[in-house]
């Protein structure tokens, strides 16, 4: 018996569907807390700071809190750094009952003394975790006091997981940050310069972009936070524009950075070709006294088109008419993923991500088709509602997406923090391109019952 | 240069909700409930869906800053009303977290008022409650608590004894459960397994959406477990305090059959000899045979590991039997680690292994892989045995890594290795001297084919 799955009542206005005429729709609710219950897709305040700091591959990451946490953060992403690999391991002060009795100062104190200078870092990031905000540790105090002697920035992470959501988490990762930029020597940096913001150099995607942008004759300061290195975001304040790609972790650093030093940022996005084009486009055109750069912009895309339009078409000839279901992290990349998808015939059925604000739903309401669901912190239920009745191809999602497609015979693309193939730039189109067409095509879904299978 | 530790770096643990979790999802149409912030919930099913491959749906009262501040009885019961109407399940398997037990939310007391106010004629499902702060104990701890609650709570003493056996078999794969499953039918004795996730967290396909997947453990054959004449329950350092067979026995005198989970000959003899006399069966020919070829392999592959060095991690319990199974194959454990820390985990070796000293085998509980791979850099042992996570080390110091247990986060099928019994002992000999045979092989400049 075949039964029908409703939206819970606290959820309604979080979701709707596309309709034709749509003057009268109501207003998609987000950027609320997760409702108690629901199974939400999202994590938590820690998640959301530990997520773009994590990235900084010669500081040290401290996790203030009982094991879990850490352990459960433990390289857990596919951020890679040409350098330094502290990043990849996982420090906890690992509270216990008596620490959380009597307050977890002296070992955090004593932890960060050894561990810098076991592991000598640039720098210490010190995440609170939930239960730091219960038993009041004075992390600040600390942070100072470890700074004074060791010489290092020992940066206090105010992250405790309930104090909000993952997006409040960006906001204090943001802060921390704040308090590098501007302490390093600008010395020496050309007028024509940039610092790449929300690119967490997963499989090596920030080196991807750098090239594009260094080809046309523009200097990166940094890249924050992928293959993120303390001394480059320490003199991050002298470039002289920011672009920010994904917009919702990091505008809150490009705002503070242009209020307090007069930089000023734009929104890119390096997925599809696009946005890809677009993103070297708009940089250029805000270097206009330098007609060359545009020049180098143009040559780079013409030639990396011309080498891809034509890879694109076989996959395009055999996905064109294919559903696509879009559940991610952040609003920004889903307008990258339609378009994307888009351009190898694709259509999109659903659209949703965990952090969207009101205008990113807004602006997924003009984008998409009619019949699209739009959706704001959704669950397994729901999604598992909605691609089926939507009857879904594929799916695009992260981990904890992905066994829903796979049970329900749907094809799946990781497009989260733990993917080990770059699907940025260019050449990341191709490999998007390729993995959609290898989880969709696959020969193994004849088995699937949805497709005739036996169960 | 020797540095002071109070830091963990590297964990070889993970927290207590994770375990009770996982236990939950043994439970026939049980969600589990985490009572705390979104994240614990969020991160607990990534991992776990990780090595599992399977959805797994893990619900939150996720709290906000004024839960933390009033306290956390409107979000639950919220979040349990939510639960009940999404999931429709007959059971809810509630877990606490740092934050709650912290606040001190008197969880049960919540559940009171929630069972009063939502008591509208539909009925509801049944609560379990674990208590699992992450800052004590691990994620074995969890699991235990779970299981243990799930028994406290559901079973009742039945009118009379039935020739019935529960079976707790600790935190093993979903092969090593269907195996057990097994070799019960095979005696013809019925029995109560828990927690089953054979098949919640090793299933078929699905043709239309499952809110929560199928199979588990039914909570009226929990219930019945008061009944039962006897329990046998797996995990050399699980106590009775702290266990459900500990508290069946205590309830309701279901006399309780404790030992290390049986892996190698000598403690998968054991087991089945507890069966023959439970059952009042001899062992099926298919087991004696399965034992012959065991007997055979050892004797065919003795020679490539013999006084082979390893080290081997993971759960206590998971070390305390595989260090019996490596030394009855000749394969000497120079380090038996953990990251949990009951306290008897070097007791319960030295029961099986006396020479122990002499041997030179170290034991250390509490540990972190930092610490193992200080140990591991002195050691050089050949072989490190453990979950994936021993990766790191495995690759840093070119010491070849024999996946088991829990988590493999980076090979395939984790959740179908078997580690139990003769057949699951098969599997580890085979893997293990296929480890030895490819090493040699590859070291050589020769390159035989055959080994």
């Amino acid at each position: 018996m075949k039964e029908e799955i409703g939206i819970l009542e606290g959820r309604q206005s979080q979701v709707f569907e596309k309709k034709s005429g749509g003057t009268e729709q109501q207003d998609i609710s987000c950027e609320k807390t997760s409702l108690s219950g629901s199974v939400s897709q999202r994590a938590c305040v820690f998640c959301g700071s530990r997520v773009v700091l994590y990235p900084v591959a010669d500081a040290l990451h401290l996790v203030h809190g009982p094991i879990g946490c850490a352990a459960y953060t433990w390289d857990i992403r596919g951020a890679v750094s040409s350098g330094p690999e502290l990043h990849r391991l996982s420090f906890s002060t690992d509270l216990r009952e008596m620490d959380v009795i009597y307050g977890g100062e002296k070992k955090l104190y004593h932890s960060l003394i050894e561990l810098i200078e076991k592991y000598e870092p640039k720098a210490a990031f010190i995440y609170s975790t939930c239960i730091i905000g219960l038993i009041g540790d004075d992390i600040d105090a600390v942070c100072k006091k470890v700074s004074k002697e060791t010489g290092i920035p020992v940066l206090p992470v105010h992250s405790e997981g309930f104090k909000g959501t993952k997006k409040d988490g960006y906001k204090a990762a943001c802060t921390s940050l704040m308090k590098l930029v501007g302490t390093g020597s600008t010395e020496g940096i050309s007028p024509y310069s940039i610092n790449i913001l929300g690119e967490f150099n997963l499989a090596g995607e920030a080196w991807i972009i750098r090239e594009y942008y260094e080809e046309m004759g523009i200097e990166v300061v940094s890249t924050m936070t992928g293959d993120g290195r303390v001394d480059a975001v320490r003199r991050a304040h002298g470039a002289t524009l920011n672009v920010v790609q994904c917009s919702g972790s990091m505008t809150t650093l490009a705002k503070e950075m242009e209020e307090k030093y007069g930089i000023p940022y734009m929104r890119v996005s390096y997925f599809g070709i696009e946005d890809m084009s677009k993103s070297l486009y708009d940089v250029a055109k805000h270097f206009d006294d330098r007609p060359d750069i545009m020049e180098a912009a143009k040559k780079i895309v013409s030639r990396e088109v011309a080498k891809l339009y034509p890879e694109l078409q076989k996959f395009k000839k055999v996905l064109a008419g294919k559903k696509a279901a879009i559940y991610v992290g952040g609003a920004f990349k889903t307008f990258s993923l339609i378009k994307a998808l888009r351009s190898i015939g694709m259509s999109v059925v659903l659209a949703g991500s965990q952090t969207g604000n009101k205008d990113d739903y807004e602006r997924l309401r003009e984008m998409c088709d009619e019949g699209t669901i739009i959706v704001d912190d959704s669950n397994p239920v729901e999604l598992s509602k909605f691609v089926l009745e939507k009857e879904a191809d594929l799916l695009i999602g992260g981990v904890k997406e992905r066994p829903i497609a796979y049970k329900l015979g749907i094809g799946f693309c990781d497009h989260n923090h733990e993917r080990k193939i770059p699907l940025a730039g260019f050449i990341g189109m191709y490999n998007f391109a390729k993995e959609v067409y290898q989880s969709v095509m696959s020969p193994v879904w004849q088995f699937a019952p949805r497709k005739g299978g036996k169960i | 240069m020797k540095h002071a530790k109070t830091a963990t770096q590297n964990a070889c643990r993970l927290c207590n909700p994770l375990g009770a979790c996982l236990a939950f999802r043994g439970i026939e149409n049980c969600v589990p409930f985490l009572h705390g912030s979104q994240g614990c919930a969020t991160y607990i099913r990534r991992y776990l869906i990780s090595h599992y491959k399977e959805p797994i749906d893990i619900a939150s009262s996720n709290f906000n800053e004024e839960t933390a501040v009033f306290g956390g009885s409107h979000n639950l019961q919220l979040g349990l009303k939510n639960v009940t109407q999404q999931y429709k399940p007959e059971v809810i398997g509630l877990a606490t977290t740092c934050l709650s037990e912290t606040i001190g939310d008197d969880v049960p007391m919540i559940l009171r008022e929630y069972k009063k106010a939502f008591r509208n004629g539909s009925p509801m499902p049944v609560m379990i409650h674990a208590s699992t702060p992450s800052y004590q104990g691990s994620h074995i701890d969890g699991f235990h608590a779970a299981v243990r609650a799930a028994v406290a709570t559901l079973a009742v003493e039945g009118v009379e004894k039935q020739h019935t056996v529960n079976i707790f078999a600790n935190m093993i794969s979903p092969a090593d459960i269907r195996y057990l499953k097994e070799i019960l039918d095979a005696f013809g004795l019925p029995y109560m397994l828990l927690p089953d996730y054979s098949k919640t967290l090793d299933g078929g396909p699905w043709g239309e959406y499952h809110r929560i997947p199928p199979g588990g453990t039914p909570s009226s054959a929990i219930a019945a477990a008061g009944s039962a004449s006897a329990s046998i329950e797996f995990g050399a350092t699980l106590e009775a305090s702290k266990s459900a067979a500990g508290h069946l026995e205590a309830a309701f005198g279901v006399t309780r059959h404790h030992m290390g989970l049986p892996i190698g000959i000598k403690a998968s003899d054991r087991f089945f000899a507890l069966l023959e006399e439970l059952s009042g069966q001899p062992v099926p020919e298919k087991y004696e045979d399965e034992r012959r070829r065991l007997v055979d392999a050892y004797a065919d592959g003795h020679k490539y590991i013999f006084e082979k060095r390893a080290i081997v991690y993971g759960e206590e319990d998971l070390v305390v039997a595989m260090t019996a199974f490596l030394r009855e194959i000749g394969i000497t454990p120079v380090l038996c680690a953990s990251g949990g820390k009951s306290g008897l985990m070097r007791k319960k070796i030295a029961e099986l292994i006396p020479d122990l000293d002499e041997e030179e085998i170290k034991i250390r509980d509490g540990v972190d892989f930092v610490d193992i791979e200080d140990e591991a850099k002195v050691l050089k042992p050949d072989l490190l045995i453990g979950n994936s996570k021993g990766y790191t080390m495995s690759r840093k110091n070119n010491i070849p890594l024999l996946r088991i247990g829990f988590p493999i986060h980076d090979r395939f099928g984790g959740q179908r290795l078997h580690h139990l019994g003769y057949r699951g002992t098969q599997e580890l000999f085979d893997r293990i001297v296929n480890m030895v045979i490819e090493e040699r092989q590859n070291a050589s400049s020769i390159g035989y084919t055959y080994m």
